[in-house]
């Protein structure tokens, strides 16, 4: 029924498809090049081609450890990330309601945020008994950063009137928070989210490349990667890598859907 | 080059649009016929969302049109064939939340125009800018950027910025739209003014029916969409006007007259609950 | 003519005065230096004064500051030795470098992306596709394409900054408002008036948003992959101090790493207040008025 979008909408999807099949098989002859041309090219000649790597990922589906690698790395994320939203939120809410406390927070805040999160794993490992508590406490940090400075900036711009609105409907400090303040953040919390689930997985990916050593199983995704590049397998670790990718996808089109449902008043403007 | 400031007159004939954006097939404009002399202050009138800005759109080139004919000093813009206009410094169009460009201060803003058209080298159409923002008492801001003057000033800056092009006709959309009313009726006076020192055919397009009396030669008040031309009255208060004309009874009679004609038009767009476009 | 200029100077030094009794007198300030201070004294008395579990192994705010400044330290780095300096050195140029790149094709592509729909729709969603990967998951890559230990390092830490600036750039011309190209139009631009005159200032506040967060995504991805392959630099240094146990160095490391990321932040928002002066200008009247 609405022809003219639909076609206009098939040209953008058309294009795209095309734009990566020809990436592809760029790919595929640049890998090539050294068997069909007799010499190889310096850079992107020594990956390789596509089709050996899903040749190989085919195979790969069906063996176990694959599959607990991605258990592995996905139940770190999904812990350190609702640790950082079941602190992150309250404390980024209580920042921007009560003055004095962000006085008394923020700054301190400030000054430990530009410390790249990694740059923690050190300390972690040192002050958390297990492994993987040190894991999950470098992920909880990553995200709980990004969570509290768009809560916290969301909760202050919300617009006076809204407030005002409320407090002459005789609205009470409970019924404010929950009912004007919290849905008013509401977006903010989860822009918070989408780009700290993003850190999660940046950050999970080069923790279990950096402290996780020597164990096969549940090592993780990022752990998979490095392993399989150290012994040679570089098809391998390239289905890591695209692995990699596409779990950090799902996870985020989970929380976008989320959010979707729970704020239908928030169009895509 | 002053040429360009002769003639002005514009005529529309029969020009209709349909939009089809998701397949709605939405009727703006119907079988819409307007002549305006050369010189002429021309308002149009009518309901908010009602496909004024749609017809102002096809006179600038900013769209095509589905139908009919519009002509500029008797050369063709557009028409059936050639439904899009092309854009350019003869058809001057002030904006209704303004546009100057908000990183460019006032007079590099004005001087812009006649820079790119490579008409004056860009000293001497600073010189002219300056020259044009002094006229219109605005000296004292030309080096401000125009989120640091008030609203009036930065739509009066956009006048002259129109201004120093000698376009033969000025397409005004609601300039005036987010204004009080106080505020309104001094750009009123000013825009008069302006008008007496450089007279150039005005198309001016309102939802106020008191703003379309005061400035207007002739009121074209237009139906709701589709919009068509629904009837026009001849504004005979001499000019020049200033703001003791709006206490007059002959003004009064005018706006019994026009609210009379308007507020049926009003009536029927609120009913039929077209989102106002912003 | 001189009689004014004292009496402004004059006022000029009783303005300075008054604000700065004004920011000390402020109470916020006051519970600022509290938070800070309070911080400091629970680090402190955690790990050196009541040895908590745990705390007890970290080293404490005293022992971190006596290695960072003295001209002897323990485990060979501190203020005065050259080999910080060297580290330091490392991963300032590897950021500068990776910046550079990351900004000199990102915001050209952007801009590209915005300008021309056919140029956006065959090279968005290949970007789209790759950006999901996490940066270190592409180390194996780097390596294998990139020869020597420098440019992996420098690829890793482009890698990211050049997302973020793409998007950010296309952000910023799509969110010109359409009667800025109308007006131009009219005023009779060509199409390159039209570029200079109003995409690229019309994105620049984006493009600046933009650059402000790939300076922290690019230090965030260097630490990353100095600790998995490097050879110096401040993640390297980070994660070398802890296999070789010499633990005051991290705090060290993670303390300079802190300054040095803030530092880069504010100067980009230096050069961005510099650039865009009409906005800085518009935004103090709407704090004034």
């Amino acid at each position: 029924m609405n022809l003219n979008k639909l076609i206009l909408k098939n040209q953008a999807l058309r294009r795209g498809i095309i734009a990566i099949i020809a990436a592809l098989l760029v790919w595929e002859i640049l890998a090539h090049w050294r068997l069909w041309f007799g010499y190889s090219l310096p850079g992107i000649g020594l990956m390789p081609p596509p089709s050996a790597v899903l040749h190989l990922w085919g195979k790969v589906l069906l063996d176990g450890s694959y599959w607990l690698s991605w258990y592995a790395s996905y139940s770190r994320v999904l812990l350190g990330f609702c640790l950082a939203m079941l602190l992150g939120i309250p404390f980024g809410l209580m920042l921007a309601v009560n003055r004095h406390l962000h006085a008394l927070f923020f700054p301190i805040f400030e000054i430990l945020r530009p410390i790249p999160p990694l740059a923690w794993v050190p300390a972690s490992l040192i002050f958390w008994p297990t492994q993987e508590m040190s894991i999950v406490f470098v992920i909880f940090l990553g995200a709980f950063y990004a969570i509290v400075i768009n809560v916290l900036g969301g909760a202050r711009s919300i617009d006076i009137r809204y407030l005002r609105a409320a407090q002459s409907m005789g609205a009470g400090q409970w019924s404010l928070f929950w009912r004007v303040v919290l849905p008013a953040t509401l977006p903010s919390i989860f822009t918070g989210a989408a780009v700290g689930m993003g850190i999660t997985w940046e950050v999970v990916v080069a923790a279990e490349m950096i402290a996780v050593g020597g164990r096969v199983y549940g090592g993780g995704l990022g752990f998979f990667v490095w392993n399989s590049f150290v012994g040679g397998s570089t098809e391998q670790a390239i289905i890591g890598m695209l692995s990699i990718g596409i779990a950090g996808y799902l996870a985020s089109s989970l929380i976008r859907y989320i959010g979707y449902r729970l704020m239908p008043w928030h169009t895509a403007a | 080059m002053n040429s360009a400031q002769a003639g002005g007159s514009l005529s529309i004939r029969n020009v209709s649009k349909i939009y089809d954006p998701e397949g709605a097939n939405i009727k703006a404009l119907h079988d819409c016929s307007i002549d305006i002399a050369a010189g002429e202050i021309c308002m149009i009138l009518g309901p908010s969302g009602c496909g004024k800005t749609t017809l102002l759109n096809a006179v600038a080139g900013f769209h095509g049109i589905s139908s009919g004919e519009i002509r500029l000093d008797g050369t063709l813009l557009c028409n059936t064939a050639k439904p899009q206009a092309q854009q350019g410094p003869d058809r001057m169009v002030v904006f209704q939340n303004g546009a100057l460009f908000p990183w460019k201060t006032l007079l590099n803003n004005v001087a812009y125009g006649p820079i790119v058209q490579q008409r004056l080298s860009p000293k001497e159409a600073r010189a002219k800018a300056l020259d044009m923002l002094g006229e219109a008492g605005l000296a004292d801001v030309a080096h401000k950027y125009p989120g640091e003057v008030s609203s009036g000033m930065a739509r009066r800056a956009e006048i002259v910025r129109a201004l120093i092009n000698d376009p033969k006709i000025l397409l005004l959309d609601e300039p005036y739209r987010a204004m009080d009313a106080l505020t309104k009726a001094i750009m009123h006076e000013n825009l008069l003014r302006i008008y007496d020192l450089k007279p150039v055919t005005i198309f001016f397009i309102t939802h106020d029916l008191e703003e379309a009396i005061f400035l207007g030669q002739r009121v074209v008040i237009m139906t709701t969409r589709p919009a068509t031309t629904k009837e026009i009255i001849e504004i005979d208060l001499p000019y020049p006007r200033d703001h003791r004309v709006l206490s007059s009874e002959a003004f009064r009679l005018l706006v019994t007259q026009v609210k009379a004609s308007v507020h049926a038009e009003a009536k029927k767009a609120f009913a039929a609950g077209e989102k106002e476009r912003a | 003519m001189s009689e004014p200029a004292t009496i402004s100077s004059f006022s000029l030094v009783r303005l300075l005065w008054f604000r700065t009794l004004l920011i000390f007198k402020n109470p916020s300030l006051h519970l600022g230096i509290l938070g800070i201070f309070g911080f400091l004294l629970f680090y402190y008395l955690s790990t050196e004064a009541w040895e908590l579990p745990r705390f007890e192994k970290l080293p404490g705010p005293v022992a971190v500051l006596k290695e960072w400044f003295s001209p002897d330290p323990m485990w060979g780095i501190s203020l005065y030795t050259p080999d910080y300096y060297l580290h330091v050195w490392a991963s300032v140029r590897r950021v500068g470098i990776a910046l550079l790149i990351a900004t000199g094709l990102g915001v050209p592509l952007g801009l590209l992306m915005g300008w021309s729909k056919v140029f956006k729709d065959y090279t968005f969603p290949i970007l789209e596709i790759l950006r999901p990967i996490p940066v270190l998951a592409w180390v194996p890559i780097a390596i294998l394409m990139f020869s020597g230990t420098e440019t992996p390092v420098i690829f890793l830490a482009t890698l990211a900054s050049f997302y973020v600036t793409v998007l950010n750039t296309l952000l910023g011309v799509e969110s010109i408002n359409p009667a800025y190209l109308r007006a131009a139009a009219c005023l009779g631009s060509k199409r390159r008036h039209l570029f200079w005159h109003v995409i690229l200032p019309g994105a620049l506040p984006f493009i600046f948003t933009g650059l402000q967060i790939s300076v922290g995504v690019s230090w965030f991805s260097l630490v990353a992959a100095e600790m998995v392959s490097g050879q110096y630099g401040l993640g390297y240094l980070v994660l070398n101090s802890y296999t070789s146990v010499t633990y005051e160095t991290i705090v060290i490391v993670m303390v300079t790493l802190g300054i040095i990321g803030y530092a880069n932040s504010a100067l980009v928002r230096l050069l961005g207040r510099q650039l865009m002066q009409w906005r800085v200008r518009a935004l103090a009247r709407e704090k004034r008025g």
